[in-house]
């Protein structure tokens, strides 16, 4: 079941438009792999569905965000303020970002238990550890009362995450948790993801740029590519069968097991900036397989059962 | 054939506290480290953070002193250099940065950039424009970009003028401190191709830092596993099957671009203990899977195999 239904969302910051057309779901139980390039606007969606952008100084133009039956676009900020922490969680790419330096990092697991929950000390203290415990963070008691510089990298973004599952939310999003970490100890924090989304039915939006990633963790993947939807499906067959070519690029991108010298390709070019986003499809400068039609004609987000895929390669000869 | 370049028990302590208020503490960063480049060949060193790889870059090419041991190039021994000697040497081996924004001044257009080796060198250039044109062609940079600076450009592009700069002396070796690691995958598999290429038809010679033992495989002949400043093992084969348990594990944390291929995570125990206080044993010991007592009291040492093959291990897996 969709607890997350985003529908032909557009983003307007000033007169730019970053965002258009983005729709997708998010069920309970799943992982969601929101994937694409620097630039690609994934982050900016993450913004938008947390109603952040205000922060950034923009503002959703069309379409629509419904969480659990809710339409968020029009919800105030005190409303806002009751989901987001309490049943919409962010992780962020840098754990830092999100740990107050000054405060012992128990105080601030607890902070969201007695606000979103209403527990007394002792027991959001209780919920902490045991929290800790389940990310399986070594002597959880005694790094109650740590602050976050005692601790390496890897064990803060468990305490980031530790955070966002205190007030038991339904959906998280986590933006690129694992870029900032050493290989080993990313593979486990995905791993424990994994785990939370299977053993408490929670929905999980996971962006990154590695397919990697998405081919261990993700049951359904979107990818963007300048603001748009370039395609979405079941990772099976995203990685079996990808429509677009820019999903293949991505893939091709990282060097498979036992993949031969000389043939890891990159994707010539790089991400257009908002300002300069090409007519017709965005990915056409950099396509291999493109055609007149590309440059002239935006490609519509077609239904090709199990997935969505917007190419004007799409029902041609091949 | 003699190597092109040769470590002999390289070894590099850092200090910290004064001793006066703060006590001395000595850290070995790099331990006992010895190992033969051959003309022409890419060796990589892998390892995640700490692991002494970035310093060991760093003494090969003597921007830092060794506190013992030796490097060799083409027969003579860099510690012994006058600084004068050292400065001319310094032309047959370069170093590519991880992070090219702060390895170029942003005061300096693209195409002084590139040319400040020749300045550094004092050396004449009889066609400074032509040099310049042929320099930015190899690396694939549009010659409009000369005249621009490097906060106009994306991290690709800056990289490309990072690796620019490093061939602008026709050096024959480079060290390549993870050139890729700062990247987007797409860009990284561009420059890791833009590297291959010039590899071949320069006849260069590599030494690749990385923590990413997939992209080492996929791109060295000989890989160097490092854990805490010591080699735990050389696969003299960038191919072959790692057997150090450590390897085993870094090897088991990259996900490959396959839903078929997924991996269970193996949780490895704890954290990389402080180098500070390093155990008697193997480093690795307390998060080893296959770790007994004799591996907390004594130290593997790095035995050869016939094959070449190298591991400091007492419990070699596979």
């Amino acid at each position: 079941m969709a607890l997350l239904t985003v529908n032909g969302l557009g983003v307007a910051i000033g007169s730019v438009a970053p965002l258009e057309g983005i729709s997708f779901e998010a069920r309970k139980g799943e992982i969601l792999g929101l994937v694409g390039e620097s630039g690609s606007g994934k982050s900016l969606t993450a913004l938008a569905v947390m109603g952040l952008l205000g922060r950034i100084g923009g503002r959703i133009s069309s379409g629509s965000i419904l969480f659990d039956g809710q339409e968020l676009i029009a919800l105030s900020e005190p409303a806002y303020r009751h989901l987001r922490g309490k049943r919409i969680a962010l992780i962020s790419q840098n754990p830092m970002t999100s740990l107050d330096p000054i405060v012992r990092i128990g105080a601030q697991i607890d902070q969201v238990s007695r606000l979103h929950l209403g527990l007394s000390k002792p027991a959001a203290k209780a919920r902490s550890i045991d929290l800790m415990q389940q990310l399986r963070i070594p002597d959880a008691e005694t790094l109650h009362n740590a602050y976050p510089h005692q601790l390496s990298g890897g064990m803060k973004q468990r305490i980031v995450i530790a955070m966002a599952l205190a007030a038991d939310p339904d959906l998280i999003i986590a933006d690129e948790p694992t870029t900032a970490l050493d290989v080993t100890i990313q593979a486990q924090i995905i791993q424990i993801m994994v785990d939370l989304v299977r053993e408490r039915g929670l929905a999980l939006i996971l962006i990154t740029h590695d397919m990697g990633v998405v081919a261990q963790a993700c049951d359904r993947v979107v990818v963007l590519y300048a603001g748009r939807v370039a395609e979405m499906n079941i990772t099976q067959a995203i990685f079996a069968s990808p429509r677009h070519p820019y999903t293949a690029s991505l893939i091709a991108c990282i060097p498979a097991h036992d993949q031969p010298e000389g043939t890891l390709l990159g994707i010539p070019g790089t991400v257009p900036g908002v300002l300069s986003y090409p007519p017709g499809c965005r990915f056409h400068p950099r396509c291999a397989g493109a055609m007149g039609v590309c440059s002239a004609e935006v490609p519509v987000l077609q239904s090709l059962a199990p997935g969505t895929v917007a190419c004007h390669l799409q029902g041609m000869p091949a | 054939m003699t190597p092109l370049v040769s470590l002999n028990g390289l070894t590099r302590d850092f200090t910290s506290g004064s001793g006066f208020l703060k006590p001395r503490r000595v850290m070995r960063a790099v331990d006992d480290v010895s190992l033969e480049i051959p003309r022409g060949s890419v060796t990589g060193v892998v390892g995640e953070s700490g692991c002494g790889k970035s310093t060991l870059g760093r003494l090969v090419l003597r921007l830092l002193a060794a506190t013992s041991g030796s490097v060799t190039y083409d027969g003579a021994d860099i510690g012994s250099l006058s600084p004068a000697a050292l400065r001319g040497m310094r032309r047959n081996m370069q170093m590519v940065f991880q992070d090219p924004y702060s390895a170029i001044d942003p005061r300096y257009t693209i195409g002084r950039a590139v040319m400040e080796p020749y300045q550094v060198q004092r050396v004449a250039v009889p066609d400074p424009k032509a040099r310049l044109a042929e320099l930015m062609a190899m690396v694939g940079l549009n010659p409009s970009l000369t005249a621009s600076y490097p906060h106009q450009l994306s991290g690709g592009q800056k990289q490309r003028v990072g690796i620019a700069r490093a061939l602008a002396l026709n050096p024959a070796f480079l060290v390549l401190d993870e050139p890729t690691a700062s990247l987007d995958v797409s860009i990284q598999a561009q420059i890791i191709g833009l590297l291959e290429g010039l590899q071949r038809d320069l006849g260069l010679t590599y030494l690749f830092i990385s923590h990413d033992l997939s992209l080492v495989r996929y791109f060295c002949d000989r890989v160097v596993v490092m854990y805490l400043g010591r080699v735990v093992e050389v696969l003299p084969q960038a191919r072959d099957a790692p057997r150090h348990p450590y390897a085993r594990a870094l090897m088991n944390s990259h996900f490959e671009p396959d839903p078929a291929r997924r991996k269970t995570v193996q949780m490895l125990k704890g954290e990389i203990p402080s180098p500070f206080n390093l155990p008697p044993g193997c480093a690795f010991a307390a998060r080893c899977p296959a770790a007994t007592t004799l591996c907390q009291t004594d130290r593997p040492a790095l035995v050869t195999g016939t094959d070449g093959h190298q591991i400091a291990c007492h419990h070699p897996q596979g």
